[in-house]
């Protein structure tokens, strides 16, 4: 309704002041500004409180056993044991008397945790060393500089996660979208029914995809690597780093692609011809507008809200196929080091890494939400935002 | 039942859901006649058996019918077993004591590959004196070659790549270096080369028992390039026994997790409309949070942490997509339906809560349901399978996922062992899109709208 706000409105009443239109604009302008600073703000402490939630059940369930104790108990132990050692003032001291020292101070220490104390208060030190992914140290993992804290070896392993899905996401959306507005364009012809009968493939997640391109280009072909980041060992030119890394992620991304891009052009195929079939779209037509003008103003625009709410529940779920996703191409990112984890029973990596797939669903979430409300306008314009 | 019927015909119009409801029927019937011919127990000992279990079976096979694809004739196995009764032998009294049994392995070697390896399983029983046997090779052109000599214990088994002496002699026999005593045996001297020599073989064991109580029974065993139809894995296992043992459990997970997790989550969706009020905020804040729950790693901490029990992960699926983000779809219809003035009718002539949810609400939003429930089993399905390639999977049952972890670990595709991937992979697909085929027929047949555009 009061789109035409935004848009400046249409120069219906030729005597009206152009001056006060402008201002008018201006303090629109500012306004939906504010609204959507308002939007985000209140979106993203709803995430926070949604996150910490989600950290605490996953400790609930990491403790079920007593993992977590069992976890800070080590940390404590390695601790004290490290300072025993390196302390010259103990040199003389027969090794049963240390070891007698380190339970006496181990026993101390865990106290000063209070580890002695009920769970219930306990859980939420955790939540709070969960959240920042202060989870002490790895038991048999190593990060590539050598450091056994849980935290350095998640994080030097995200950015090659983010990397590869953050490209093969973006390719996809794009590539939905445009083969989505093409076959909305040749509704009925062989290319739109060849999607629709293609649609079901997209049941199998990209990791199966994933073996059988393998099987074709690596093991077959032997055109493209196996899987891997680089080649070994890595290229010192940064150019050639780049490009030994584009030719490992063609594989995954085709796997990514294969999987996704059926069901989701179908998908939105169907929401391009629901928004094109409007009455205003049949206006625009009969005022000989050209086609890609119809399709960008009056088609494009008030799908896309559906359409990035349809993407965001797909991420969602593409997302927990990401550890064996990156398994199956070798992939070193926190997916792979999962799998690695749950090889070793590396119980503080195993839940720190669960906390962090907790943190990009929500960032994923948080992204779209955001990308949401730049492209709704109800967003801005005062509305109380996405309808649920 | 008029309604099935109705809705029968109309997915005939579907030449794809006619495929996926052809496929869904025979992996139904397979999942119920295989735990009749192999019971459980007899599946978990067959899988988690080992040697004992497999020892005749060739290891790494191909299937069978890789042989219609292929140039060359691949070596089957051949097993002649005096125990069942395949060869038979003659025996000799020498004295009062000693006796000697003839055993005369003939068969036939049609094949173009040499086998992958050859043992003579020996079982005596005797009191103190070990029997002893004596082994010779006779070609099919004539020549006689002794293959080597040994004393059989109450289970020995003979490999004949491990005879030095006799490779020693074949090295002479076929002029190569080295030469493997297998494929030395099966070698047409004739040619350049190594190369098999088609025809008859046979392989004479001369036995001395020297105590009249002491019995032998002798197993000859050539081990194949291709064995059955799936193949085997690297502990000789036959995999028809995991591909078969996969379908019920597929089966069973999919459709189970896919109905459960329907039904609870259209309850607690029409539950939360009809009650509307905060107890709809509390399940809309739940959801969302839910959506947060990352369910992968939590099914893998579970796996690694407490259990790895197929029905346990099967519990834990359920309870985590009980607030799924399905009920956003499902309270949003129910809403509208709400408002109708049907409802309204029910209510005025005094109908309750639960008859109205129960009778009205969720009947309107079966059409919606059926189809969702069908798309979703893929989704679970391999699910199992990506839990099991993440050797997460159940340690009892051999399932398909199981396979495909077994075969990475083994770098089956890096060794060119491509069936070993591709017999479950097919499978999972085949199950996969069957069900995904009928969904999208059944969601047109529902829900007639989505047929116009």
């Amino acid at each position: 309704m009061a789109t035409d706000v935004i848009t400046g409105g249409l120069d219906f009443n030729a005597e009206v002041d152009v001056e006060s239109i402008e201002a008018s604009a201006r303090k629109a302008r500012i306004q939906s500004i504010r609204q959507l600073v308002r939007y985000t703000v209140l979106k993203l402490v709803a995430l926070v409180v949604t996150v910490a939630i989600g950290v605490y059940i996953t400790i609930l369930v990491a403790n079920m056993g007593g993992a977590v104790d069992k976890m800070r108990l080590a940390t404590i132990r390695e601790g004290v044991a490290l300072a025993a050692t390196a302390n010259p003032e103990f040199k003389n001291m027969s090794s049963a008397q240390r070891v007698d020292y380190i339970n006496k101070k181990v026993e101390l220490e865990s106290k000063r945790f209070g580890l002695d104390r009920p769970f219930a208060i306990r859980s939420f030190e955790f939540l709070r060393d969960g959240m920042t992914l202060n989870l002490g140290y790895s038991q048999q993992l190593m990060s590539d500089s050598g450091s056994r804290l849980v935290r350095n070896i998640l994080l030097e392993r995200l950015p090659s996660t983010l990397i590869l899905f953050g490209t093969a996401n973006f390719i996809l959306f794009f590539l939905a979208l445009f083969a989505g507005l093409s076959l909305s364009r040749r509704y009925g012809s062989f290319a739109d029914k060849a999607v629709l009968t293609l649609a079901p493939t997209s049941a199998a997640p990209a990791w199966f995809y994933g073996l059988f391109l393998i099987l074709i280009f690596a093991a077959w072909l032997k055109v493209l690597p196996f899987g891997g980041m680089v080649d070994a060992p890595p290229p010192d030119n940064p150019l050639d780093y780049a490009l030994s890394m584009a030719k490992h992620m063609i594989l995954p991304i085709m796997a990514w692609l294969v999987s996704a891009i059926f069901l989701t052009a179908y998908n939105w195929r169907t929401f391009f011809l629901i928004y094109s079939s409007e009455d205003y779209v049949e206006m625009a037509k009969a005022k000989g507008l050209s086609d890609s003008m119809i399709e960008r103003r009056y088609v494009l625009r008030p799908t896309l809200p559906n359409i990035i709410t349809s993407f965001a529940l797909m991420l969602i779920g593409l997302w927990t196929g990401a550890i064996i996703f990156e398994t199956v191409f070798n992939w070193p990112g926190i997916g792979e080091l999962y799998f690695r984890a749950i090889g070793v029973f590396d119980t503080p990596v195993i839940v720190a890494n669960t906390v962090l797939y907790a943190y990009l669903l929500a960032l994923t979430v948080f992204l779209l939400d955001f990308i949401y409300a730049l492209v709704d306008p109800r967003v801005r314009v005062g509305g109380g935002g996405r309808k649920q | 039942m008029k309604g099935f019927m109705d809705v029968l015909r109309q997915m005939a119009h579907y030449p794809t859901a006619v495929i996926g409801m052809v496929v869904i029927a025979l992996l139904l019937i397979v999942s119920i006649v295989t735990p009749i011919v192999i019971p459980y127990n007899e599946a978990v000992r067959l899988w988690r058996g080992g040697e004992n279990v497999w020892r005749f079976y060739p290891r790494n096979a191909a299937p069978a019918w890789f042989n219609w694809f292929r140039s060359t004739d691949q070596a089957a196995s051949i097993i002649l077993n005096s125990a069942e009764g395949d060869v038979e032998s003659t025996i000799e009294q020498i004295s009062a004591d000693t006796r000697e049994e003839r055993f005369s392995f003939e068969f036939d070697f049609p094949y173009d590959t040499f086998p992958s390896e050859m043992i003579m399983f020996a079982a005596a029983k005797y009191a103190s004196k070990q029997p002893f046997i004596e082994m010779t090779w006779i070609t099919p052109d004539g020549r006689e070659i002794r293959a080597g000599e040994f004393s059989a214990g109450p289970n020995t088994p003979v490999r004949f790549d491990q005879d030095t002496r006799l490779q020693r002699r074949l090295e002479r026999e076929t002029g190569i270096k080295n030469v493997p005593v297998v494929k030395g045996l099966f070698d047409d001297p004739n040619i350049e080369g190594l190369q098999v020599l088609q025809g008859t073989y046979r392989l004479d064991a001369t036995a001395l028992l020297f105590e009249p109580e002491s019995a032998l029974d002798l197993a000859f065993v050539s081990y194949g390039q291709v064995h059955g139809w799936a193949g085997t894995d690297h502990q000789r296992r036959d995999l028809s026994v995991a591909l078969l043992w996969g379908t019920p459990i597929a089966m069973a997970f999919g459709l189970l997790a896919a109905l459960l997790t329907t039904v609870t989550t259209m309850g607690i969706a029409a539950f939360g409309v009809w009650v509307g009020g905060w107890v709809d905020a509390v399940i809309q804040r739940i959801t969302e949070v839910n959506s947060i729950i990352p369910l992968l790693p939590i099914l893998i901490m579970v796996g690694t942490l407490y259990s790895r029990s197929i029905w346990i992960t099967l519990g834990l699926v359920i309870v985590l997509s009980i607030f799924g983000l399905q009920i956003k779809n499902y309270r949003a219809i129910f809403m509208q339906v709400k408002e109708s003035a049907y409802i309204d009718a029910a209510r005025a002539y005094g109908a309750g809560d639960m008859r109205i949810i129960f009778r009205y609400l969720i009947p309107r939003i079966l059409p919606l349901v059926i189809p969702a429930i069908v798309i979703l089993v893929p989704s679970f399905v391999f699910l199992e399978a990506s839990l099991a390639v993440l050797g997460l999977g159940d340690p009892f049952i051999p399932t398909w996922g199981k396979l495909i972890n077994d075969a990475n670990t083994q770098g089956a595709l890096f060794n060119g062992y491509y069936y070993w991937i591709l017999l479950p992979s097919i499978l999972l697909m085949v199950a996969g899109l069957a069900f995904a085929m009928v969904g999208f027929a059944l969601d047109r047949v529902f829900n007639p709208r989505l047929r116009e555009v």
